[in-house]
């Protein structure tokens, strides 16, 4: 039964992710990659991960999708033109699946394939917000620290770049 | 329960769809949205492992992550507003001079 949940999560993702790569339409792109989020959360829950998946469809498809809608509603794009250079599109396949063999290779020499995960029930409440929050305000204090200067530094900078009468827009 | 192997596999798949989709779209905001989706595989083997070990860390990296990919998108999309006030296009084949 899990077997075809997952089947199901994984059949819906590669589809969407393979449609939204060769969708001209942009905002069909965006909606397709919602899609690709919203069964990756699927399977984050079949994992017992149920604070990640919930974070992936509030933040990644609620916010950062949004914005790409956004983004693409104010410059009001269309359809993409043609005029790539002819063999683009076969070299990048190429390149994606030379990239793709070695890391096959590696997952298939990982020790633990093809075994299953230890037993559900060794930790109580794994994945849950208890436990991701004490990790978060205790062992990686530091990085969450850094993070949230790394946000501040994104929309201080998000501003200044689209601000008008700034040496970026050269107005 | 499923093994670890298949979320790693499907994972990589997923990466490969995404460096596809960056090499051959020409539109910028797509070429975002295929980093995007790279991102997304890595995650997933992240929380595959997090899973295999019984650790959380892996969901830790993961929100670190969402993190990292909302600021670029955030500065990345600024850039696309700001490239096409001055061109025009968000084609990025057309944008091929160093100086503005």
């Amino acid at each position: 039964m899990e077997l075809y949940f997952f089947l199901f999560f994984a059949f819906v993702a590669v589809a969407s992710s393979v449609a939204m790569i060769l969708q001209r339409n942009p905002i069909y792109c965006v909606l397709l990659l919602i899609m690709v989020m919203i069964s990756i959360a699927g399977l984050y829950l079949m994992l017992d991960a149920q604070f990640v998946a919930i974070i992936q469809i509030v933040v990644y498809a609620g916010a950062i999708m949004v914005l790409f809608l956004f983004v693409i509603m104010l410059l009001n794009l269309s359809r993409e033109e043609g005029g790539m250079f002819r063999i683009q599109k076969p070299t990048a396949v190429i390149l994606a699946v030379l990239l793709f063999l070695p890391v096959a290779a590696m997952v298939m020499s990982y020790p633990g394939g093809g075994t299953a995960p230890p037993v559900e029930g060794s930790q109580a409440g794994f994945g849950e917000v208890e436990q991701i929050g004490t990790l978060l305000f205790t062992k990686y204090l530091l990085p969450v620290e850094i993070a949230a200067v790394l946000l501040l530094i994104a929309i201080v900078g998000a501003v200044v770049l689209t601000r008008k009468g700034t040496v970026a827009t050269g107005e | 329960m499923i093994p670890v192997t298949y979320y790693l596999i499907l994972s990589a798949v997923l990466f490969l769809i995404g460096t596809t989709g960056v090499l051959i779209r020409r539109n910028a905001i797509i070429v975002l949205m295929g980093i995007e989706l790279m991102l997304n595989g890595a995650n997933l083997s992240f929380v595959a492992f997090a899973r295999e070990f019984g650790m959380a860390d892996g969901h830790i990296y993961v929100f670190l992550v969402i993190t990292v990919a909302a600021a670029e998108v955030a500065i990345g999309l600024a850039l696309v507003i700001l490239l096409f006030r001055n061109r025009g296009t968000v084609n990025i084949d057309e944008v091929r001079s160093l100086r503005w």
